[in-house]
C-alpha cells in the first residue's frame, strides 16, 4: 500500500456534553460533564449520556421514524463534518465517496423495543413492525448516510466493540489510500442508552456505574470507580488524501501519523495490558515515531476497577523508555462511555490542543488508586503543555480488539 | 362512528408521518407514501384500533375520502 499522506478536513459531533466541536471542547476544558439520571426499561433510573442535537436540523420527520437512533446521530454528524469541511457534494463524484462508520453493535435497540411492542399484543407477531430487517442490518446507521447524502460509493459499518470509532478512521485512512474513494466520511456511532440489554448485561457483570451524583459516575483512576456509565454518541470525520485537500485549499486539523489494530486472543471480556502495549508499539512503528514523540495519551480507561489498572499497566510499560512524561488523560470521565463513538469523540475532543497547547483533564479523581498513579495524569484541571505534536488515542473493546490510532500536526 | 370521525382518526394516524392532509386528494401523491407507508397506516389501524385491513384492501386507503368511505363500517362493526 502507498504511504499516501491522510489528512482530516471536517468533523461533525454529537456528545453528551456538546453537539459540535467547539461546545465539545469548552465542556472539557470547563469540566463540565454531560451525564445525566435516565429511565432504563425495567432497571429504573441509572447514570447515561444522552446527546441533545436536533435529529430534524437534517432529517425529514418521515425518515426520523423509519430509521433509527444511530442512523440519525450518524445523519447529523456526516453532514455537520462535511459542512465542517467546505466540501460541495454537489459537485462531487458520488460514486467515489465512502462510508465507513465503526459500531459496537447494532441493533438491540430495535429488536427490544419490538419485543416489548408485541409484548403489549401478548406476544401476537402480527404486530411486528415491518421496519425491524431494514433497520437492524449491520450496516444501517452507513446505509442512512448514503441515503440522506446521496453518496453513491461505499457505505458500511465496522464492527468492533468499543475499538470501532479509531477503526472507522483507519479503515478509511486505508482506503483512501488503495485509491477506492476521493472522500472518505469515517468515525464511529453509538445509539447504546436506549437498550436496557447493555445496561443488564454491564450491571450482572458488576461493571455498571452507579453514584448518587450522575455527574460523578464515570470516574477512571479514581479509587471509588465502579463502572460503565454508558453514553451514546458520534463523531464523524471527513478524510482526504493530502494533495486533494491542499488542492481545494481545506483547513487541515490533522494528518494520520499511524495505527494499529490487534486481538488479545485471551478473553471475551478481560482486557489483556501486554496486548495493548504491544498495540500502541506497533502503531508507534507504523507511524515511524518513538514514544519520546508523543505528547498526549487518551486513555480509553472505562472506570472499571480492573480495566484502568491493566491500561495503566499498558500505557507504562509502552511507554517506560520516555525521558519526560506525556501528558495522559481521559474524556469518559465528562461523556461516559460512547462505545461505537468513543475512539472518534475522544480523539476530537484532543485535536483543538494542536493549537492551543492546553490538555483536557480527567476529572471526578477525589481519590486517585495507587496502581493508576503513572506518571502525566492530567487530573481535574486542563494543564497548558509547550508542546503538542502528536496525540495517541486507544480504544479497546470485548473479545479483545484493540485500536491506537496516531495523529500528528500537519506540517507542509 | 361518523365518517368524519372516522377521517379524524386516519389524519390522527398519518399526523405522525406528515403535519398536513388535504381531503380529497389521493393520500399517496400528496404526502409522497410509499408502501412501506401504507404499512404503516394499516399496522397503526391494527395497534390503535383493531382494525384489520386486508393487503387486496389497500387501495381503498388511497385517499381521505375513500379511507372514510371503506372504515367507517369496519368502526362501527366494532363499536
Amino acid at each position: 500500500m502507498k504511504h499516501t499522506r491522510i489528512v482530516i478536513t471536517g468533523i461533525g459531533l454529537t456528545a453528551p456534553n456538546g453537539n459540535n466541536l467547539a461546545e465539545f471542547r469548552q465542556n472539557l476544558l470547563n469540566g463540565v460533564s454531560g451525564i445525566g439520571m435516565t429511565e432504563v426499561r425495567y432497571m429504573g433510573q441509572w447514570p447515561a449520556g444522552l446527546c441533545k442535537f436536533d435529529p430534524l436540523k437534517h432529517q425529514k420527520k418521515k425518515d426520523v421514524r423509519i430509521g433509527t437512533r444511530a442512523g440519525s446521530i450518524s445523519i447529523y454528524c456526516a453532514r455537520e463534518a462535511v459542512a465542517d469541511s467546505g466540501i460541495a457534494l454537489e459537485a462531487r463524484d458520488k460514486s467515489r465517496i465512502g462510508v465507513y462508520l465503526g459500531i459496537t453493535e447494532h441493533g438491540n435497540v430495535e429488536t427490544e423495543n419490538e419485543v416489548y411492542n408485541i409484548s403489549q399484543f401478548k406476544y401476537d407477531t402480527k404486530f411486528w413492525t415491518h421496519h425491524h430487517n431494514p433497520r437492524t442490518v449491520a450496516n444501517s446507521p452507513a446505509g442512512e448516510v448514503s441515503l440522506n447524502l446521496g453518496t453513491t460509493g461505499p457505505a458500511y459499518t465496522i464492527g468492533a466493540a468499543c475499538a470501532a470509532g479509531n477503526m472507522g478512521l483507519i479503515h478509511a485512512a486505508q482506503m483512501l489510500r488503495l485509491d477506492e474513494v476521493d472522500l472518505a466520511i469515517a468515525g464511529g456511532v453509538s445509539e447504546s442508552p436506549q437498550t436496557f440489554g447493555i445496561f443488564a448485561g454491564f450491571k450482572s457483570q458488576n461493571a455498571l456505574a452507579s453514584h448518587a451524583d450522575p455527574t460523578k459516575a464515570s470516574r477512571p483512576f479514581d479509587k471509588a470507580r465502579n463502572g460503565i456509565v454508558i453514553s451514546e454518541g458520534g463523531c464523524i470525520y471527513t478524510l482526504e488524501r493530502l494533495d486533494d485537500a491542499l488542492a481545494r485549499g481545506a483547513k487541515i486539523y490533522g494528518e494520520i501519523a499511524g495505527y494499529c489494530v490487534n486481538s488479545d486472543a485471551t478473553d471475551y471480556v478481560l482486557p489483556n495490558p501486554e496486548r495493548q502495549a504491544q498495540c500502541v508499539e506497533k502503531a508507534l512503528i507504523n507511524a515511524r515515531m518513538t514514544v519520546d514523540d508523543i505528547d498526549i495519551v487518551n486513555t480509553h480507561a472505562t472506570s472499571t476497577p480492573q480495566g484502568d489498572i491493566q491500561e495503566c499497566h499498558a500505557i507504562a510499560a509502552a511507554f517506560s523508555k520516555r525521558k519526560e512524561p506525556a501528558a495522559i488523560n481521559n474524556t469518559k470521565s465528562f461523556i461516559g462511555h460512547c462505545m461505537g463513538a468513543a475512539g472518534a469523540l475522544e480523539l476530537a475532543g484532543n485535536l483543538p490542543s494542536f493549537d492551543d497547547l492546553v490538555v483536557h483533564p480527567t476529572i471526578n479523581v477525589d481519590e486517585l488508586d495507587p496502581q493508576c498513579d503513572i506518571p502525566g495524569l492530567v487530573i481535574n484541571q486542563p494543564r497548558s503543555v509547550k508542546r503538542v505534536d502528536a496525540i495517541l488515542n486507544n480504544s479497546f473493546g470485548m473479545l479483545g480488539i484493540n485500536s491506537t490510532l496516531i495523529i500528528k500536526r500537519y506540517r507542509t | 362512528m361518523t365518517k368524519e370521525e372516522c377521517r379524524k382518526l386516519v389524519i390522527d394516524i398519518i399526523s405522525d408521518i406528515v403535519t398536513t392532509v388535504k381531503p380529497d386528494v389521493r393520500l399517496r401523491d400528496q404526502l409522497q407514501l410509499d408502501s412501506m407507508d401504507f404499512l404503516d397506516i394499516v399496522m397503526e389501524l391494527r395497534k390503535r384500533h383493531g382494525i384489520e385491513v386486508p393487503e387486496a384492501d389497500y387501495m381503498q386507503l388511497a385517499s381521505l375520502d375513500s379511507c372514510a368511505e371503506y372504515l367507517t363500517p369496519k368502526f362501527q362493526a366494532k363499536a
